[in-house]
């Protein structure tokens, strides 16, 4: 005869501060920022509701439709460069740094690093002078090995632009999928790999065999932060090409294409409901990719127990 | 004994020093022309300060680029200064109407003023100004005139003899013929578009029409101008595709450049930078004895944020800003904002005296793109950017960009239907 289980209100108390300070600073934003895509600005200058007459602007006026679907797929091939140089390179440098072979090894780990926690608004302006045709020094050393003809102007040519940025952003965040990596190769225990030896798998075949399918739940982490990172991204292509994302839109992601609508830019005046309606879709479209991740791939990653 | 007198005595002076500091009123201005702060700091705001004590003002800019976005936040969240530089037209309109700029028709100083001086701060049906004037800038050329002279070229007056001396100087190598990038893409506008644009389409008469919907942006007046514009690119130096407007500057005031298309905004920064000889130049007409117009556009004023805890003393300050002293001070100290005040302002500058000579024998104009036309969306400015980098990169041609345009102006205004 035990009474009924008391109420646990110790973890109601111990949750709450986290509880409230993500409502506050997270929750509560969000569903500001939704519920003001479904109003519009009257000629009055007071907010009416309109239901979703924002989004039907933003997916069916030709003008509002063309930038958002050219800044998607200008979001997307920005995410690809990422996955497809970002983290190859990333596992590639791992491999290496967890060699036990390898000399100075803390030295390339923290060089490669350092990018990471350099501001963006430094690695945009270094980037730009190196870059730069008149005073950059890529132009010179291109010269010194006979390649000068391969030179162009890259940030300023509609087909370079973006694709030049994507590997500025790679250079920069290549550290990251890195240490992920290189934390996850020296977790691996070394009876596994002993094991393996014995079995007389050993060099490239132990890496493909053996650690790179313990590594795939940190790959398939690595990959979701990188798409959220992409498509929230702004800072870069604000500092190189400033809010119009030039040339002619071609470095236009979804971040810059929010601020000009949300903040205005030049003569065009902020336009906070459009803002909002792309900053909406923006949301559905990183849930929708993050939903994809965790129900489609995640659940389906083996994991092994040491 | 004496600790406790001397700890009373520092106190006391503590007290009446905070005291004598809480009578001062503290305006700050909120501007884009972080170029200007030591003119601001060391110059302007000295002798106001010196006449009206008890008024101390600060100057605080933020970047070009990002000012229209940061004032706007500042404004809705209650941060933003006392004064408000106020861009033209829309921009100021709409803080006006949204009842974040203070009607200022009232002040004394707005006498001062011609009409043409404050149409760009005010109402549609001009009944109600919003901001004391400040200045104007012209567009034309800057020259490098120890280049000029080496080369032995004249400084050209018609469009033929514009191109000959491009071709002079790309065919002797030594300077890059023109200074202009098209990576910010707003000079390939400003400097370009709206700078030779005026001759062709006749000035305000054109720009009126526009207005009034009995010219389009396709007829050839409007194309015209992006027909040069693709000329241009022949001229440029070697990547201007990526080249920034601080490059633009930076080649033509290290001698590398010879010609600049400018603003007179360049003036003081280019006198202090440059090493050699400059001169400048109108843009230049079709055929010798053409009527010349010059886009002098009301570029700058001052407002008051309706919100100020300090409209008294901020108003004093408006006053001052709009009397004759300040715009001798101030054309003086920036040479090439020029004065918009009616009462005439001696300038000592050679190179502001040779653009500001061009009032008196070319028709003034403003920039197309500001009034009214840039008020929905798409927005034809930010629009004019685009289509002007892109006829200057020859990745559109003269032809489809003023069709664009017309397509997106006519897509939401109405005498353009």
């Amino acid at each position: 005869m035990s009474g009924r289980k008391p109420i646990r209100w110790h973890i109601a108390v111990f949750l709450a501060p986290a509880v409230l300070v993500y409502t506050a600073i997270m929750i509560v934003p969000l569903f500001g920022t939704l519920n003001l895509s479904l109003f519009n600005q009257t000629p009055e200058r007071t907010s009416e509701f309109v239901g979703l007459a924002n989004f039907r602007t933003l997916f069916g006026d030709p003008r509002w439709s063309g930038a958002f679907w050219n800044a998607l797929g200008n979001n997307a091939w920005f995410f690809v460069v990422h996955m497809l140089v970002q983290n190859p390179i990333g596992i590639l440098l791992a491999a290496l740094l967890s060699s036990p072979r390898l000399r100075m090894a803390a030295f390339y780990r923290t060089a490669i690093f350092i990018p990471t926690i350099l501001s963006f608004v430094i690695v945009g302006f270094v980037w730009k002078l190196i870059l730069s045709p008149i005073w950059g020094i890529a132009p010179g050393m291109l010269d010194v090995v006979g390649l000068k003809s391969l030179f162009a102007p890259w940030l300023g040519k509609e087909d370079y632009a973006l694709t030049a940025l994507a590997l500025v952003s790679v250079w920069q965040f290549v550290g990251i999928p890195m240490m992920l990596i290189y934390a996850a190769l020296l977790s691996i225990p070394d009876e596994v790999l002993e094991a393996a030896e014995m079995d007389g798998i050993t060099g490239m075949s132990q890496f493909w065999k053996i650690k790179l399918p313990l590594i795939l739940p940190s790959v398939g982490i690595i990959s979701i932060l990188t798409f959220v990172g992409n498509f929230n991204a702004f800072d870069l292509i604000y500092v190189a090409q400033g809010a119009l994302a030039g040339p002619d839109f071609s470095t236009d992601i979804l971040g810059t294409f929010l601020y000009r609508t949300f903040f205005g830019f030049q003569l065009q005046l902020g336009d906070p409901h459009m803002g909002a309606t792309i900053a909406t879709a923006m949301f559905g479209i990183i849930l929708i990719g993050v939903c994809i991740y965790l129900f489609g791939i995640q659940t389906r990653l083996r994991r092994y127990q040491f | 004994m004496t600790t406790r007198t001397l700890r009373i005595a520092l106190l006391t002076s503590t007290l009446l020093a905070g005291a004598a500091q809480a009578q001062d009123v503290t305006l700050t201005i909120e501007s884009w022309r972080n170029d200007d702060l030591t003119i601001w700091q060391d110059t302007i705001i000295p002798a106001f300060e010196a006449q009206n004590p008890g008024i101390k003002v600060v100057f605080a800019p933020s970047a070009p680029a990002e000012y229209n976005a940061v004032l706007n936040s500042k404004l809705d969240a209650g941060s933003a200064g006392d004064l408000i530089t106020c861009r033209p037209f829309d921009a100021s309109l709409e803080l006006y109407n949204k009842g974040k700029l203070a009607d200022l028709t009232a002040l004394a100083a707005m006498a001062n003023f011609s009409p043409v001086a404050k149409s760009a701060w005010q109402t549609d049906d001009g009944t109600a100004t919003f901001c004391v004037p400040m200045a104007s800038v012209i567009h034309g050329f800057i020259y490098n005139a120890d280049a000029f002279a080496q080369l032995g070229i004249e400084v050209p007056q018609t469009e033929a003899e514009f191109f000959a001396a491009l071709d002079k100087i790309k065919a002797d190598g030594t300077y890059i013929p023109m200074a202009m990038g098209t990576n910010d893409q707003w000079e390939a506008a400003t400097m370009g578009y709206n700078n030779i644009g005026p001759n062709y389409w006749k000035g305000e008469e054109g720009r009126l029409a526009l207005i009034k919907g009995e010219q389009t942006l396709t007829d050839p007046q409007w194309v015209a101008p992006f027909t040069q514009l693709a000329r241009w690119k022949d001229y440029l130096g070697d990547g201007f595709e990526a080249q920034t407007y601080p490059d633009s500057q930076n080649l033509f005031t290290l001698g590398r450049a010879a010609i600049y298309p400018a603003g007179s905004w360049e003036i003081s920064g280019f006198n202090t930078q440059a090493g050699f000889k400059m001169g400048a130049f109108p843009p230049p007409v079709a055929a010798a004895g053409d009527t010349c117009y010059i886009s002098d556009h009301t570029d700058i004023a001052l407002g008051l944020n309706a919100a100020s805890p300090n409209a008294d003393q901020a108003k004093v300050f408006l006053e001052w800003v709009g009397s004759p002293e300040f715009a001798t001070l101030y054309a003086n100290a920036l040479p090439g904002f020029f004065s918009l005040n009616s009462t005439p302002v001696e300038m000592a500058d050679p190179l502001a005296k040779e653009f500001v000579s061009w009032r008196d024998t070319c028709q003034s104009t403003i920039r197309s793109t500001y009034q009214i036309l840039s008020r929905g969306t798409p927005n034809l400015e930010n629009e004019t950017w685009n289509a002007s980098a892109n006829v200057i990169k020859g990745t559109e041609t003269p032809e489809a960009a003023a069709e664009r345009l017309q397509a997106g102006l006519a897509s939401w205004f109405a005498p353009q239907q």
